[in-house]
């Protein structure tokens, strides 16, 4: 028993490496693809929702129904009922690049929840007083909401980062890498539970590391505590 | 300076409408400390954002000079928003900018260039006498040092006009002093004519040159400081000046006097003397004095005998004197 653990070990340093790059690089990928189109998202729920400076019921509305739509459908089988549509923007439906488009189409709408919910918490007193000041619509996103809501950001982004690391893991039911796959193929395919239970373990490790820094940037960033 | 005509805001909410402020007509010259004063609620941070069109009023025009500015755009809105400074009750600086740029940032706006924008802000941090803390983000100042940051902000653009909305009302008694001495000073250097809301009579007294009483979204009496604080004309105002401290239910109506001193005669025995004079005794209920515009001005709140005869005395003991008094007791219906 022992002697085949350590065969099994040497023969899979590898694929867990592998694993783990692939992991990271779905995450941290669509997770910046999904903030790039997230955070307009998120602005633009804000500004035409009730405290924003373009408050307008239709748009904010029509917006949060299509936002709510995509997040209400499980991401397994939003992964599969998109597969034409990531067949057509990277030109395959497997491997760790192929999940990267799913993932993005789940994550940009909760990104844009979460953008959202921290710009609401932006003191209304310092945006009124930015507007005292003359600046106008665009100055006042990025000069002032953006930066002021900056700490609650992060803490969100190290939500959203978590929660599509969680994704990932699922893209190896349809043919997608990273550790997620190996889970499966390994644990749960082949019952290799000693491979299912280092995949968890690695993937327990990174969460764990990207809320520690992220807790920590967040807590660096925010200069409303005393120093 | 600034012209409001007819002004006017209603707001309306899911189930009634509310009128916070009615027919408002104002006029502050150039220079003057204009103090808007009531009690919460009568529509004090509504009138003054309507002067910078915060709120844009439902009714009637705002003038900044001679320009209309409920006639403007948007954008040229926005450029003579740089023409008033505002302050506010809880400061509203940018927490997440320290106190240089937080007087950095109406500068950068304007395309002020970044090092000539911290020359500027260093020297209004000086003003406001807080170049030490230049670094400091704004949890880590105190109240009054928080309100000067933020009236170097406001100060940035070279205003013809600061409004400040209860600016003192979160500092305590002697900040507030020191604040209030900070924008006489501001005023008198730099000319700058400055609105002032508040509650407090004390905050009036201590630096405007003019005051309205506001209640219920309607001003009820307009004047020089002085005159409104010798002889108020409306219940508000009166109950406005009444030094604080005396419980309402043992007064009846002609047997308090409310005694006004003018530079004067707050230096001579008034009291004593009246006391000696007329064989009576009174009771002290409240006393102050204040320094407004440079004269020492006081009131005391006087408890007088029953007796109508001797009371008749002290009157006309004090009309002999010249010194003004009224007979008080209504403000404290409430």
């Amino acid at each position: 028993m022992k002697k085949e653990v350590l065969r099994l070990t040497n023969e899979v340093v590898t694929l867990l490496r592998n694993g783990i790059f692939e992991t990271l690089y779905m995450t941290l990928v669509s997770t910046a693809i999904a903030y790039f189109i997230g955070i307009p998202l998120g602005v633009l729920l804000y500004t035409t929702g009730e405290k924003g400076t373009g408050h307008n019921t239709l748009v904010n509305k029509t917006l949060g129904i299509i936002v709510n739509l995509i997040r209400s459908i499980p991401f397994i089988i939003l992964l599969v009922a998109i597969l034409p549509f990531t067949r057509l923007v990277v030109g395959t439906t497997i491997g760790s690049t192929a999940t990267i488009v799913p993932l993005i189409v789940a994550a940009a709408p909760f990104v844009a929840r979460m953008v959202e919910s921290s710009l609401n918490e932006v003191d209304s007193g310092v945006i009124e007083a930015a507007v005292s000041i003359g600046s106008n619509p665009l100055q006042i996103i990025i000069k002032v909401l953006l930066p002021e809501a900056k700490p609650s950001l992060i803490v969100g982004s190290t939500i959203a980062i978590t929660t599509i690391l969680g994704y990932s893991t699922m893209a190896g039911f349809v043919g997608g890498g990273g550790l997620g796959a190996i889970a499966i193929n390994y644990g749960y395919y082949r019952y290799k539970k000693d491979i299912m239970l280092i995949t968890v373990v690695l993937l327990v490790i990174i969460v764990q590391i990207f809320q520690e820094v992220g807790t920590k940037l967040a807590n660096k960033t925010d200069k409303r505590k005393k120093a | 300076m600034i012209t409001l005509e007819n002004v006017g805001k209603t707001f309306t909410t899911q189930d009634r409408v509310v009128e916070a402020v009615k027919n408002v007509n104002l006029q502050i010259e150039k220079g003057e400390i204009y103090g808007i004063i009531g009690f919460s609620g009568a529509g004090k941070s509504t009138l003054v954002r309507c002067i910078n069109l915060l709120e844009r009023p439902s009714v009637g025009k705002v003038f900044l000079g001679k320009t209309e500015l409920t006639a403007l755009t948007d954008a040229q809105l926005r450029r003579e928003r740089s023409k008033m400074g505002m302050i506010f009750q809880h400061f509203n600086l940018f927490s997440q900018r320290t106190a240089l740029r937080n007087v950095c940032y109406p500068l950068e706006i304007a395309g002020v260039s970044k090092k000539e924008a911290i020359q500027r802000a260093e020297k209004l941090l000086k003003l406001v006498g807080l170049e030490e803390c230049k670094n400091s983000y704004p949890s880590q100042l105190s109240g009054g040092q928080k309100q000067r940051v933020a009236i170097a902000r406001a100060l940035a653009t070279d205003p013809e006009v600061l409004l400040c909305d209860e600016a003192t009302s979160a500092l305590d008694p002697n900040t507030t002093i020191s604040i209030l001495d900070l924008l006489k000073r501001i005023n008198n250097e730099m000319g700058l004519t400055i609105v002032i809301i508040t509650h407090e009579m004390k905050v009036v007294e201590h630096i405007c040159d003019k005051v309205a009483v506001l209640e219920y979204g309607t001003l009820v009496e307009t004047g020089s400081v002085q005159d409104v604080f010798m002889a108020p004309k409306s219940q508000v105002a009166k109950k406005l000046i009444m030094p604080k401290g005396e419980t309402t239910s043992s007064f009846e109506n002609n047997k308090i006097l409310r005694i006004v001193f003018d530079g004067q005669s707050s230096f001579e025995p008034v009291i004593s003397n009246m006391i000696l004079e007329c064989h009576a005794t009174v009771n002290i209920l409240g006393a102050n004095t204040e320094n407004i515009g440079g004269k020492a001005f006081g009131q005391m709140l006087l408890q007088l005998p029953e007796d109508e005869i001797v009371i008749g005395r002290i009157k006309n003991y004090l009309d002999t004197i010249g010194i003004h008094y009224e007979e008080g007791g209504a403000p404290f219906d409430e």
